[in-house]
């Protein structure tokens, strides 16, 4: 394994960042690729990110992560649009119940008054309450800012990805990075299963194990704090009963748990945030849970274990400065981007330009492409088309007739495109189609998935995985244990 | 605009009770029925069945769930009043019986209905519905996914299973993967006694020696990519977990048949009020649902232990849409009593976990099919006081009927049991 080219610049480490970058560098006149050691981009604390993008009143003025955040948000809409990518201005509320926590609450607004947090108002419980009945009773005040969203952003990554892609960078999946050396020829990388890569330039994006790689560059680095976080979704049936996204007052660890729409439809609750020994631990426990549903409660009383559909973790690459940390090695060419923590999704679109400008110092040349196409092929999302353009695409391909998730109404159309895309395994079909995302959580629609993804990509089912390499779903042909005269039974 | 279609009598779902109901609407003189199925084939998840057992009721015979299926499918088939839509889903449907559905071939339909049958069967409960802690790696399936893969598409999801849940497809896999040559370390149910029926226990457990853990459940699954292990704990009288009795056992396969649940999303659009007891539609002995014209039947109405009564109740709602149907002229009025009749309401008492029909109406002559809330030796069932009928051995697994007579109509009213409209079907128990 091994590639041949010698880029410009490689990316390592696929998230939300590391994609972001990847589609700014796409823009330019250069060789650019990505290498990400999952089965798919946006696996690590991407897929499991809550999907927030924050107007920027968290954090300190004259941060990093208050400038990128407040920067970021403002790129949104316009990155959303060009990527096809759910994104919805919901607005989010943090909600005061003492006297003790109002105090807190206006701080926060001052703040984002000084990090120039466009949209914020100040409300009492009553007039809170008639923009979202279900608040709990107790909520006196309320720091409102209309400039709050929220977006799937695991979708985002891919997206990103399939631009970059478009645009002519290299994505490698499956791809571990166990070395980086530098020499005349600039850097070497070479992988777990000892394949090597070779480029001018080097973004480390790699999340929680970038202070790993910024070691491997001789940086002498903090480690990154690993924070789990569990969060549990509901059913969509109960997906309207906050339309924004619902913040306590934090605490200095964390922003606290939180009640977030998604761009989905349904409601989510979380995140804990647990500092670990290890990189990853991504199990949900039994306390996470009854924490997460005794705060949430508190917000929105009506919220319901009963509810709860699907549970994950993730874990956060906890900066131990409490900001973006950026450093560059190797006189500039090599950039290092460490403890991208929250607001890191929001932040990703600018923290991705100032990647691009700490390489032009390092002394890239950006030159722009003229035949630069920033738009993604606008996905077919059948549930949401009127009944005119349901009855069109069907009729230019009936696999768009073909229900196959129904809790989620998504089509074999939607499937075979998700795959044409870049997705490789079951949960990358879940996430870019929402296939088996539903109430059965995939209780009827794996077997078609597994046969479909097998179909398309000219596989057994057998080597059909949920997420890559070691996770096959099946493990052998019926009958096959007992040919064998090898039985358990 | 799309092309609206007419139909007497629209059926959703062709599995055991959508092909019951349309022949028995044929029967009573329904002159055009429509059966939308999901699927490529007619049969639900009869089709996956692959066991025998199925039909001792109803044929006296043991049948595979395919063989059951065959006793219904030729017959419609052959019928050229009923018109069967394959690989066909339902998108919505409204409280005025228009339905808008996705065929691969005629796209779009819209189709309106005098009378509509609910027939979309059930879902199996999923891990997320459990909260079960722990990684989330491939090799954990419902038991009818795991039946599916094996019995359908020919693969083996996995070789040494820990199954939670002894609900009866779980029991039936347990078997199955044992003939298939895997082992199944262990079957693991929260409550003091079985989910499944007593002759699955004795058939697809005690014969092959698999290990039944009751008051135990799964309390963490280990692995990051696969499945390699389960942690199990006993549990107390509040089904929480005890310190100190946790075992892991290694396994690449956790298979959870831990119930199932009436796939109701339709009737909800429909605007049809559902029972929480059984997450099924509120209907009366008709198993017309309080939304006028629209009947439902099988697992989508409540979780059956036996095909044979879903046949049943199929039955009885097609031959009521039919007559409903029948009844309606043509600018949609129905004429005389709209067949909801239900003016009295049965509520579970004592012992009963649900009740069906939940609306009867009076004087009406009607089987009760009713679930009791924990095994019992023997119990007296009453109605409001009156005594139904006594039973010996009963299980919440095993779905009890008994008939409501005219005698018992006469006590109710005569001693003024039945005032307020609602009555109260208690199980108590006898030495």
């Amino acid at each position: 394994m091994g590639e041949k080219t010698h880029y410009d610049v490689i990316v390592i480490g696929g998230g939300v960042v590391g994609t972001a970058v990847l589609r700014t560098l796409s823009r330019y006149q250069l060789k650019a690729a990505l290498l990400e050691k999952h089965a798919e981009v946006g696996w690590g604390a991407t897929k499991a990110n809550s999907g927030i993008v924050h107007a920027g009143f968290h954090n300190k003025p004259g941060s990093w992560m208050a400038k990128l955040c407040v920067a970021g948000n403002q790129m949104y809409d316009q990155l959303c649009d060009e990527l096809d990518v759910p994104f919805l201005r919901n607005g989010l509320m943090m909600v005061a119940r003492t006297q003790e926590e109002e105090e807190i609450l206006q701080q926060f607004y001052q703040q984002g008054l000084a990090n120039g947090v466009p949209g914020m108002e100040i409300l009492d419980g009553d007039a809170a309450r008639r923009l979202e009945p279900n608040l709990a009773e107790e909520i006196t005040l309320v720091l409102r800012a209309s400039t709050g969203g929220i977006v799937a952003p695991f979708e985002l990554a891919a997206a990103m990805a399939e631009n970059a892609a478009a645009n002519g960078a290299d994505v490698y999946t499956e791809v571990e990075v166990a070395g980086i050396s530098h020499g005349d020829d600039g850097f070497t990388i070479t992988s777990k299963d000892g394949g090597t890569w070779k480029a001018t330039y080097i973004v480390n994006s790699a999340g929680l194990f970038s202070d790993d790689l910024a070691r491997m560059c001789g940086l002498d680095v903090p480690s990154l704090i690993p924070r789990k976080g569990e969060e549990y979704i509901l059913d969509q049936r109960v997906g309207n009963l906050v339309r924004h996204t619902i913040f306590p007052v934090p605490t200095p660890k964390s922003k606290g748990i939180l009640v977030i729409p998604t761009a989905e439809g349904n409601l989510m609750i979380g995140p804990t945030a647990l500092e670990m020994p290890y990189k990853d631990e991504l199990s949900t426990t039994a306390e996470g849970l009854d924490e997460i549903l005794s705060f949430t409660q508190r917000l929105v009383p009506k919220i319901s274990r009963r509810d709860i559909i699907a549970s994950f973790a993730g874990i956060r690459s906890g900066s131990p400065t409490g900001d973006f940390i950026f450093e560059t090695s190797h006189e500039g060419k090599a950039v290092h981007l460490l403890g991208i923590e929250s607001p890191g999704l929001t932040a990703a679109p600018a923290i991705a330009e100032h990647a691009a400008e700490m390489l032009a110092e390092g002394g890239l040349s950006l030159i722009e492409k003229p035949d630069f196409n920033p738009r993604r092929p606008k996905v077919i999302r059948f549930k949401q088309l009127s009944d005119e353009e349901k009855e069109e695409v069907i009729k230019e391909n009936p696999l768009y007739a073909h229900v196959v998730c129904r809790c989620e109404t998504i089509t074999e159309g939607e499937i075979v495109d998700a795959v044409r895309r870049g997705a490789r395994t079951v949960d990358g079909v879940k996430f870019r189609t929402r296939a088996g995302m539903g109430r059965c959580q995939g209780g009827f629609c794996t077997p078609y998935v597994v046969k479909i993804l097998a179909r398309e990509l000219g596989v057994s089912p057998l080597e059909i995985t949920k997420r890559g390499k070691g996770s096959e779903l099946l493990t052998a042909e019926a009958k096959s244990f007992l040919k064998g005269g090898e039985t358990n039974a | 605009m799309l092309n609206t279609h007419y139909t007497d009598v629209a059926i959703i779902g062709g599995g055991p009770a959508g092909l019951a109901a349309a022949l028995a609407a044929r029967r009573a003189g329904a002159e055009h029925v429509t059966v939308l199925e999901r699927n490529h084939e007619l049969g639900g998840i009869l089709q996956q069945c692959i066991h025998n057992g199925f039909g001792l009721h109803r044929f006296k015979e043991e049948l595979t769930g395919p063989e059951y299926a065959y006793r219904f499918i030729p017959q419609v088939e052959a019928d050229p009043k009923i018109h069967v839509y394959l690989n066909t889903m339902v998108l919505s449907l409204s409280p005025e019986k228009e339905m808008t559905a996705v065929h691969p071939v005629h796209g779009l339909i819209n189709l309106k209905a005098k009378s509509v049958i609910l027939a979309m069967g059930c879902r199996e409960r999923t891990r997320g519905a459990l909260s079960i802690p722990g990684t989330r790696p491939a090799g954990v399936y419902t038991a009818g996914t795991a039946q599916r893969f094996v019995n359908m598409d020919g693969f083996m999801p996995g070789k040494r299973v820990v199954i939670l849940g002894s609900g009866d497809i779980g029991l039936i896999m347990a078997r199955r993967f044992t003939m298939e040559g895997a082992k199944v370390e262990a079957v693991v149910e929260i409550m003091p006694y079985p989910a499944g029926l007593a002759r699955n226990i004795a058939q697809c457990l005690e014969d092959f020696d698999i290990p039944l853990y009751l008051n135990s459940t799964v309390t963490k699954i280990h692995g990051k990519d696969r499945v390699e292990g389960v942690t199990i704990s006993q549990v107390d009288d509040n089904w929480c977990p005890i310190p100190g009795t946790e075992r892991y056992i290694p396994c690449d396969t956790l298979l959870l048949s831990v119930g199932l649940i009436p796939e109701n999303e339709l009737s909800q659009e429909a605007e049809v009020p559902l029972d929480p007891r059984t997450g099924g539609p509120i209907v009366d002995e008709s198993r017309e649902t309080l939304v006028s014209g629209i009947f439902a039947c099988g697992n989508v109405l409540h979780v059956h232990d036996l095909v044979d009564y879903v046949s049943e109740e199929a039955e009885i709602a097609g031959e009521a849409a039919a007559r409903y149907a029948l009844k309606q002229t043509a600018d949609g009025v129905v004429n005389g009593k709209n067949g909801m009749g239900g003016q009295f309401t049965i509520k579970p008492g004592d012992g009963i976990r649900y009740v069906l029909p939940q609306r009867v109406t009076q004087g009406a002559e009607v089987d009760l099919y009713m679930r009791v809330t924990q095994p019992m030796d023997a119990i007296t069932l009453s109605l409001s006081g009156v005594t139904l009928a006594r039973k010996r051995q009963v299980r919440p697994s095993e779905m009890l009927k008994i008939k409501l007579k005219a005698q018992h109509w006469d006590s109710l009213l005569e001693d003024g049991k039945a005032q307020g409209r609602e009555l109260c079907l208690a199980a108590e128990p006898r030495l």
